[in-house]
């Protein structure tokens, strides 16, 4: 099974985090990557920047419009995702316990579109 | 006290050939179906791995079943002959969709199961293991709670959509629907069909323990239709406790939440009066309480699954089943130990400290040290509990004893004005105007 860990974090806790925070947050992630290698693979994973510095893209009557921020406003944002294979959810469970404790994470499976093949 | 529970164990299968040779073809089948269903499903999914294929084609099975045992009578091993046609008719849209070359997702199967189902064709050499998969796959913390009751009442215990629908007080399409999501669900996201591994059975047992009880719960709820309709479904939720306790025997959680749900179903004969109006604790009829019930329970209260280290929940089960069976072993209110009732509570409230629990340890504090000390308990309680009927009610109650007329009609007031259960406010009314009488 292939999923999507996204990770949602409190703007500004990696800015306001002291050395020994960040080292906290390194470990947290070292140890859920080092789970996912010994039960699966990694595909990809990166950190976003800001929410603010989003930009949004909806067609509407008129055509295209390009408007600042994200998609949806909410309290908690998007800071960062992996892409991973894994047997199945609990395996996935159980990496993403592994996260630090200030992240709320969500678990999205990927789906394989009938009829597409990507170029 | 003696054990009633290792004398009659529905959990238990008949067997193949095992049926009484008395059964009429509609009544050998309602017997198969209730008692064999989950195993079917569960050897089917470990084989074919297709969630959605499996329950029509057992239902499919059952349908012809009907038809062919009326005519021919009823085979020699009816589990069998069900497994045998839910095969055939999940071989058949397999070929259909190899022809149309559809590929569906399969169900993720531990990886040692992979396979194997082919060797256990037959389900007299049926795995427990698989049943168990099937139990935690349906009570997966991923998926919606009460979804994963009503999903658990269809695919462990057989009961038909229609009766899920019925029990669960919804529309017969809400709650299919609500199944096919839920199984939807199951198979996209990879939630397995399996036993997790030592260190997180306890906690996914937890989890199963909260599914039982909220289907539980959900049919004992005030108000929730017709009283004979609330005590099937708190019966089959029972049953449910007692499968899985067949599979896991001496499982601490399913223990002491098997006792709770006895000792509180054991009253359900005497819940309620001729005229449907609801019958409190002291005033019930205790000779209408189901006896056989109550000793099954004392007896799990009583068995060393309880003695060792449990979970926190299988704690607070255990202390509320002794609660009830303080209650369950008076011979009438006057006697009940309130005193050993508080000391529960006591401990109840260490394990988890919800404003509910407070409530009910104040009123027995009051039958045990007079309406004042209760009273007194109450006072920093409407802060947590601003929209309870309950706490006006217990005030209410309390201020009557303590001699208090115009104190408890205010209460009675407050209580009768948040109560959104009609039977529960004729009760309130009721109480409040004998105050005056």
């Amino acid at each position: 099974m292939r999923y999507v860990v996204l990770i949602a974090s409190e703007p500004g806790e990696w800015e306001a985090a002291d050395e020994e925070a960040r080292q906290e947050l390194f470990d947290a992630h070292h140890a859920f990557e080092r789970f996912v290698d010994e039960h699966g693979s990694r595909r990809e994973s990166a950190a976003l920047a800001d929410a603010e510095t989003a930009t949004t893209i909806r067609h509407r009557a008129g055509g295209p419009v390009v408007t600042d921020g994200p998609f949806v406003e909410l309290t908690e944002q998007v800071g960062g995702y992996y892409d991973v294979e894994l047997p199945d959810l609990d395996t996935a469970i159980a990496a993403a316990k592994l996260l630090p404790r200030s992240y709320t994470v969500e678990v999205r499976p990927t789906v394989q579109v009938e009829g597409y093949e990507g170029r | 006290m003696t054990a009633g529970a290792d004398e009659h164990d529905p959990s238990k299968p008949s067997g193949p050939g095992g049926r009484d040779v008395s059964d009429g073809p509609d009544a050998a089948l309602a017997r198969v179906v209730r008692e064999e269903w989950g195993r079917l499903v569960s050897l089917l999914l470990a084989r074919f791995r297709r969630l959605d294929l499996v329950e029509d084609a057992l239902a499919d099975a059952v349908e012809a079943a009907a038809r062919r045992w009326a005519r021919d009578g009823v085979p020699d091993n009816p589990a069998g002959w069900l497994h045998t046609t839910a095969r055939r008719r999940i071989l058949d849209r397999l070929r259909g969709e190899a022809m149309a070359r559809r590929k569906v997702p399969l169900l993720v199967v531990a990886a040692e199961e992979e396979g194997s189902g082919a060797v256990r064709a037959d389900p007299g050499d049926l795995v427990e293991d698989d049943l168990l998969r099937l139990v935690l796959m349906c009570s997966h913390p991923a998926l919606d709670p009460a979804a994963a009751s009503a999903l658990t009442l269809r695919l462990v215990l057989g009961v038909t959509t229609a009766d899920v629908a019925r029990l669960f007080l919804v529309p017969e399409p809400t709650m299919a629907a609500r199944l096919t999501r839920a199984k939807k669900k199951i198979v996209t996201a990879g939630i397995p069909f399996a036993v997790p591994a030592a260190t997180e059975l306890p906690e996914r047992l937890d989890v199963l323990a909260q599914t039982a009880y909220l289907a539980f719960t959900a049919g004992y709820a005030p108000g929730s239709g017709p009283d004979a309709l609330r005590a099937e479904l708190a019966g089959e939720a029972v049953r449910l406790v007692r499968v899985v306790l067949g599979l896991r025997p001496g499982e601490p959680v399913l223990t002491a939440l098997l006792a709770l749900m006895l000792l509180q179903h054991s009253r359900r004969d005497a819940r309620v009066d001729a005229h449907g109006a609801i019958v409190l604790l002291p005033d019930q009829d205790r000779s209408r309480w189901h006896r056989d019930e109550v000793d099954e329970a004392l007896a799990l209260l009583a068995s060393p699954a309880l003695t060792g280290r449990v979970t926190v929940q299988a704690a607070g089960y255990a202390v509320q089943a002794r609660i009830a069976a303080e209650h369950a072993t008076a011979p009438d209110a006057a006697s009940t130990r309130w005193d050993r009732v508080v000391a529960h509570y006591d401990t109840l409230l260490r394990l988890a400290p919800t404003p509910s629990a407070r409530l009910a340890r104040a009123v027995a504090v009051a039958e045990a040290d007079g309406p004042r000390a209760g009273l007194a308990l109450l006072d920093d309680l409407d802060e947590q509990l601003p929209h309870s009927h309950r706490l006006p009610a217990v005030r209410a109650e309390l201020l009557s004893r303590a001699g208090d007329h115009d104190g408890a009609r205010a209460a009675y007031a407050v209580a009768i004005a948040r109560c959104a259960n009609d039977a529960e406010r004729a009760l309130l009314t009721g109480r409040r105007d004998a105050l005056d009488a």
